[in-house]
């Protein structure tokens, strides 16, 4: 009777045991002061903020280092205006045709179509509608920065996902998807 | 009798023709009346399957038929016009072609529908002729196709086919305990009846004499003893050693998330690249956590799930995630605007190194230009994303010895290259070991 005891303990303990490990629950950790970070780590929650996410947006009125100002505004005004005007900064040796395609290929192409059609996966399976063929709209390199830096109607801004350069990258090999649609 | 069999089925025949013709009849004068007042009404019909191609092509980035979006809900927009407003259609071609010119024109409609959306300037469409709108018009005045019914059925009929093989399962199950349960019972009968015909009978069964026990015979040989200890030892030293090892290894991690994203879905059927929405891992540290007006990007026009569903996850469900992004990021979607109002997603993570080694994932993507799937296993097919990888330090080293630099067409790598072949000569293959890639410092410090 007494060994039934022991084995009925026994199994308990070790069900438990198992019965912890869950697939949604992190495993133990040995020592965990030296897997968690002291300083803040991205995404980290932290008491320092007011809204208690490590992740701030720079200060009003400031530019981050390496960035700089788009004076353009978010209007139909600025975007006739960047239209007219703006001009894409990069000289052609500095034009990496080769980047702008993966760059384009990831951000652009799911619905514009790797060849600038208007027929990208989103579309080819009708979850987007609508995306304009390149050879159909009346474009410059001010318009198309100015749409990937602020969105237009249905589109997002971009500036979060591309900087500076690469949006001018992006721009480029945009305008050398429309001469291949226009030849 | 074969000849009056054949003869009633050619009476028959001609019967049946005959009421074709006059159906037929009926028909070219329904259509000719329909045409004359056609005629009438309109001046000119359009086609609605090729409205529908154009409305796609051109329309639909800013409108739907049902729904406000960028623009109004064209669900019969010639109709709703003509009697609300007392436009024409060709005041719509006008608009169509060139809005803005409507608008300065001094309008009132138009400058009253440009101010009520944002002033958003809609697109001049000078490419489509008349005929082109009248064909989209067309598309605009087919009637709603009524889709509660063929969505329900089939996730029905996939839940049911699902339940059922459920219920066969438990049911096989359930018969074959009840069945195992019964021979029990009967070998315990019968077992009882015969002792009782051997009590009756006045047999007596020979209860076995208990010889020396195995227990003792056991205990008693010392070589035996030993080899069983030995062999428990070296178990539970196999098993301790292993349950120690895995310590801190969180494969196979598979949190519930605040919102339930799907990368089947996003990265597996509509085969949305990883770097769109993690896009710092091109060039930093993390692999970045989209915020969500990445989400939005698309979600400003994809307000409901329309693909595959199971009885799990139906679209219910699905579409219920998409309401949670809406109110996490504050978008009114009948209003189509944002309200200001945000809840940040506190999504929990997955993938954690300890803090005393260090990874980069820019160094890793772009420059290796590793896959994400080679690390993070096939994401693309996961419902919900679990740790593929066990992370720890020898399955990174065994990666790095094995992994060969690809070093053609990588500027990153010339100067290193050139070094490492004076040092090895040339090697058909460099690793990532042979270029430092086991140093200690490199990963820890």
């Amino acid at each position: 009777m007494k060994g039934l005891y022991k084995i009925l303990t026994l199994t308990i303990v070790i069900t438990t045991i198992v019965s912890c490990k869950k697939d949604s629950r992190p495993n133990y950790q040995y020592m965990p002061n030296m897997y968690t970070s002291v300083g803040y780590e991205t995404y980290s929650k932290s008491d320092a903020f007011n809204n208690g996410v490590e992740a701030q947006l720079p200060v009003e009125g400031t530019v981050p280092r390496g960035h700089s100002l788009y004076d353009y505004k978010n209007t139909n005004e600025g975007y006739d205006l960047a239209k007219a005007e703006l001009k894409n900064p990069l000289t052609p040796d500095m034009i990496d045709a080769k980047r702008g395609k993966e760059l384009y290929d990831i951000y652009c192409g799911i619905c514009h179509g790797n060849k600038g059609k208007g027929q990208g996966n989103l579309v080819k399976r009708e979850k987007i509608l609508g995306i304009p063929n390149y050879a159909d709209r009346d474009i410059t390199d001010g318009s198309i920065y100015h749409v990937i830096y602020w969105g237009k109607n249905s589109m997002g801004s971009y500036a979060g996902q591309l900087n500076e350069e690469e949006r001018w990258q992006v721009t480029a090999y945009v305008q050398s998807l429309k001469e291949a649609l226009t030849k | 009798m074969k000849e009056s069999y054949q003869n009633s089925e050619n009476n028959s025949t001609k019967d049946m023709k005959q009421v074709i013709h006059r159906k037929l009849g009926l028909k070219k004068l329904f259509l000719g009346l329909f045409f004359i007042s056609a005629l009438f009404s309109f001046s000119q019909e359009g086609d609605a399957t090729a409205g529908k191609a154009l409305f796609n092509s051109n329309c639909a980035a800013c409108h739907k038929l049902d729904k406000k979006m960028t623009g109004p809900a064209l669900r019969n927009v010639e109709s709703r016009l003509a009697e609300e407003q007392g436009l024409d259609r060709e005041w719509l071609y006008a608009w169509v072609k060139n809005s803005s010119a409507v608008i300065k024109s001094g309008d009132a409609y138009g400058n009253k529908i440009y101010a009520e959306y944002n002033k958003s300037a809609m697109t001049a469409f000078p490419q489509l002729s008349n005929a082109d709108i009248d064909n989209i018009l067309a598309y605009t005045a087919a009637e709603a196709p009524k889709k509660s019914e063929a969505t329900v059925t089939p996730t029905q009929s996939g839940a049911s086919n699902n339940t059922s093989g459920g219920v066969s399962n438990t049911i096989l199950l359930l018969a074959l305990v009840v069945l195992f349960g019964l021979l029990a019972a009967g070998l315990f009968m019968v077992n009882k009846t015969l002792r009782r015909f051997a009590d009756e009978k006045g047999i007596v069964i020979e209860e076995k004499e208990k010889g020396k026990s195995l227990w003792k015979a056991f205990v008693q040989n010392q070589f035996l003893i030993l080899v069983t200890a030995i062999f428990f030892l070296l178990a539970s030293g196999y098993f301790v050693y292993g349950y120690l090892m895995q310590v801190g290894v969180d494969q196979g991690y598979q949190p519930v998330q605040p919102i339930h994203f799907s990368h089947k879905i996003h990265a597996g059927d509509n085969k949305i690249d990883c770097k769109y929405c993690h896009s710092s891992a091109r060039v930093s540290k993390t692999s970045g956590i989209p915020s969500l007006n990445v989400c939005m990007n698309c979600h400003k026009s994809i307000s409901e799930y329309n693909g595959e569903t199971t009885a799990e996850y139906n679209k219910d469900f699905y579409d219920k995630q998409i309401e949670e992004l809406y109110k996490a990021v504050g978008w009114d979607d009948a209003n189509q605007a944002y309200t200001g109002v945000t809840k940040p997603v506190e999504w929990v993570r997955i993938h954690n190194l300890p803090d005393f080694a260090y990874f980069n994932h820019s160094q890793h993507v772009s420059v290796a230009g590793v896959e994400c799937q080679t690390c993070h296993g096939p994401v693309q097919d996961m419902e919900i994303v679990e740790q593929f990888a066990p992370l720890t330090m020898g399955w990174c080293i065994n990666c790095h010895r094995d992994t060969g630099l690809k070093i053609k067409g990588n500027d990153y790598y010339k100067k290193i290259h050139d070094q490492l072949t004076a040092k090895y000569g040339d090697l058909n293959k460099i690793t990532v070991a042979q270029m430092g890639g086991l140093e200690c410092g490199k990963c820890h410090y």
